[in-house]
């Protein structure tokens, strides 16, 4: 880019984060046929989106906290807590009681991370992380009490996750769409969401025009582990096994997904369409990067440096500090 | 009141202050380390057998921990944080494994100082890499945590390698008295040489002021950036210190990353250093390392489930710093 056309530029792709976001995607997509030429089609495009759904939905707690200047480190050992939760009480008192009681104790995690980080001004970052130790070892604990009950991950489950329809559409579709429109609507067109936009960009701001810090911040890490708690049990019906670490590894990238669609970790600037974008093209550079035959060792490599590059370059263009 | 009497008051006042203040100023360590004692006294009474063995062991099980502490430490009072230190770790601990595997204890030495250069580099990478690019910190480091631990997997693939036995000899058993546990030795000194001459020199100072106010800094002349890139390079040091002393402390170099990130910030937070930054030192999260570990060891001779102490460990991180924030909550009302 010259200096010369680089003001329009800028200010152009200030104005649509999306265009860039969805540029690279598609020229991930090009890069994955020329390497594997054939490969993308309907039932690739179903096992990319089914496998990016759970990480959306994560990246969607991310987004929503950090613009409020936060971040939910705890989504992963929320969402094992669910998913497993919800597969011991399968053969108990049933799927639906099951995942009720797997909701209510997501949401209480979530009231204690709020009252923790809008009450007593806990650093979030500090707050969830000893939050997803409690929930770890209480997880734990519950297993060990459940080793005799047994587990298993209920059928409906199972095709909710993993399965597709007209080969393209995976089921969990059915969960996602909901879950973005309330999230795009929320953040867009409510008072709510405009005020997680004032508490992130200028919190003495937002409190001297009459915003309740505390009771904004409780109700949205409740809303982050009911989301988290969500994709636990997409994750468990995905891969078909419930275990108390089982969403452990989707934490680092839902939070890279949000920073990559160009969510800002200071808090106050982005939106959950980048999110989206930016889950689907983490999704599909994993599968580039396995595709291309590289050991994981590699891949990991790869990875973080293309998240460098991806966020410093949004950086760069749309002119944030 | 009588006339008389006012300045004495004032005086005596004025001392009484002067003495509050300097207790405040250092209270948060004071009060770690009247806890740490507590809960040793509570520990030999509970099992009267823990002596000179559990504190050695104590010693040893704490060193990497308290390494990787002190390296978030640094990085977090310049005002920025690190999640690859336990990437890092790794790395450097299965590098100096691999190389140290079968040699003669000569060309041990010649690792160790190498892989304690390389962790300069890392650490000046990532810091490198947050100013060049300025992304937050926690996102730079954070895709870095991928970088190292993919490089540590090329490097060994499995557990494995080896470590020359005087690198061995330097953390484990006593020196002197019983009570005395090498690896606590060897912790205190390298702090003494390595952080305390930074910490009083212009750098030090430096890094105290961009992390207490960028903007204050910059204009004082302070160049932010540099001083930014040395303090992660210091970290990179002390995460150099800090895989050493895996490798020292297991004799074999582990590629996959330990729970050495999370929980340094855990105890950085609980050893009094602000993650706003320019506030805290080095010594608290050493002591708040300490408490950690005791308390796990407690509840295993208390025989609660191992579960529960991780549930005791996130509850304590989230206790004492909402107590923390609480007074400071009410200091700022008052």
């Amino acid at each position: 880019m010259t200096d010369a056309s680089g003001g329009s530029v800028r200010s152009s792709v200030g104005d649509h984060p999306l265009i860039p976001l969805v540029g690279l995607l598609v020229v991930l997509l090009i890069a994955i046929e020329i390497v594997q030429p054939g490969i993308v089609g309907p039932g690739w495009a179903g096992v990319i989106l089914r496998t990016a759904v759970p990480l959306a939905i994560l990246a969607g707690c991310q987004t929503m906290t950090m613009l409020t200047g936060g971040i939910d480190l705890s989504v992963g050992a929320v969402a094992s807590m669910s998913g497993f939760v919800l597969a011991t009480l399968v053969n108990g008192p049933g799927t639906p009681v099951g995942i009720m009681i797997a909701l209510a104790a997501a949401a209480l995690c979530g009231l204690v991370t709020g009252i923790g980080v809008g009450v007593f001004r806990v650093h979030p970052l500090i707050m969830t992380l000893g939050m997803s130790l409690v929930v770890l070892g209480l997880a734990n604990v519950w297993q060990l009490q459940m080793v005799q009950t047994g587990s298993g991950v209920p059928e409906g489950l199972r095709t909710l996750g993993s399965a597709t329809f007209l080969t393209i559409i995976p089921n969990s579709i059915l969960v996602f769409v909901p879950v973005a429109l309330l999230i795009l609507f929320g953040l867009r067109r409510t008072g709510y969401g405009r005020q997680l936009y004032a508490i992130g960009d200028n919190p003495i701001a937002s409190r001297l025009a009459g915003t309740r810090a505390w009771q904004v911040l409780i109700v949205l890490y409740v809303i982050s582990a009911i989301l988290a708690a969500v994709a636990g049990f997409l994750i468990s019906g995905l891969t078909n096994t419930a275990s108390v670490t089982l969403a452990d590894s989707y934490v680092l990238p839902s939070v890279a997904a949000a920073v990559i669609g160009g969510t800002s970790i200071l808090g106050g600037r982005g939106g959950y369409s980048g999110t989206i974008v930016g889950a689907l093209i983490l999704t599909v550079l994993t599968a580039l990067l396995s595709s291309l035959g590289y050991p994981e060792a590699v891949r990991q490599i790869l990875f973080g440096a293309i998240i460098v590059a991806v966020a410093a370059a949004y950086t760069r263009v749309t002119g944030e500090t | 009141m009588s006339a008389a009497t006012a300045p004495a008051e004032a005086q005596r006042s004025d001392t009484v202050d002067t003495l509050a203040s300097a207790i405040r100023r250092s209270g948060w360590i004071l009060g770690l380390l009247g806890f740490l004692v507590l809960l040793l006294l509570f520990t030999i009474q509970i099992q009267p057998t823990y002596g000179e063995t559990g504190v050695r062991g104590l010693a040893i099980s704490v060193l990497p921990l308290a390494l990787a502490a002190v390296a978030q430490a640094v990085v977090v009072i310049a005002g920025g944080i690190d999640l690859s230190i336990g990437s890092m770790m790794a790395l450097l601990s299965v590098i100096s494994a691999v190389l140290m595997k079968g040699q003669s204890e000569e060309f041990g030495v010649a690792v160790v100082v190498g892989v304690l250069l390389l962790g300069v580099v890392l650490g000046t990478v990532n810091g490198g890499l947050v100013v060049i690019t300025r992304v937050p910190d926690i996102v730079v480091t954070l895709a870095m945590s991928f970088v190292w631990a993919g490089f540590a997997l090329i490097v060994l693939a499995r557990p494995g390698g080896g470590s020359a036995s005087w690198l061995k000899d330097l953390v484990t058993g006593s020196i002197g008295n019983d009570w005395i546990p090498r690896a606590a030795i060897a912790m205190l000194v390298l702090v003494a040489v390595i952080w305390i001459p930074v910490k009083r020199s212009k750098l030090g100072l430096s890094i105290y002021a961009i992390g207490s106010n960028r903007l204050a800094a910059f204009r004082s002349g302070v160049p932010v950036g540099p001083t930014k890139v040395a303090a992660y390079a210091l970290m990179g040091l002390f995460a150099g210190l800090a895989g050493l002393s895996l490798t020292a402390s297991t004799g074999i170099g582990t590629p996959v990353p330990g729970p050495y990130t999370l929980l340094s910030v855990a105890a950085v937070v609980l050893g009094g250093v602000s993650l706003a930054g320019g506030r805290g030192g080095v010594f608290g999260p050493i002591i708040a390392v300490v408490i950690l570990q005791l308390i796990r060891t407690d509840m295993t001779f208390l025989n609660f489930d191992s579960n529960l102490a991780i549930v005791a460990q996130g509850a304590i991180l989230i206790g004492v710093v909402m107590m923390g924030s609480l007074t400071q909550l009410r200091r700022n009302r008052a």
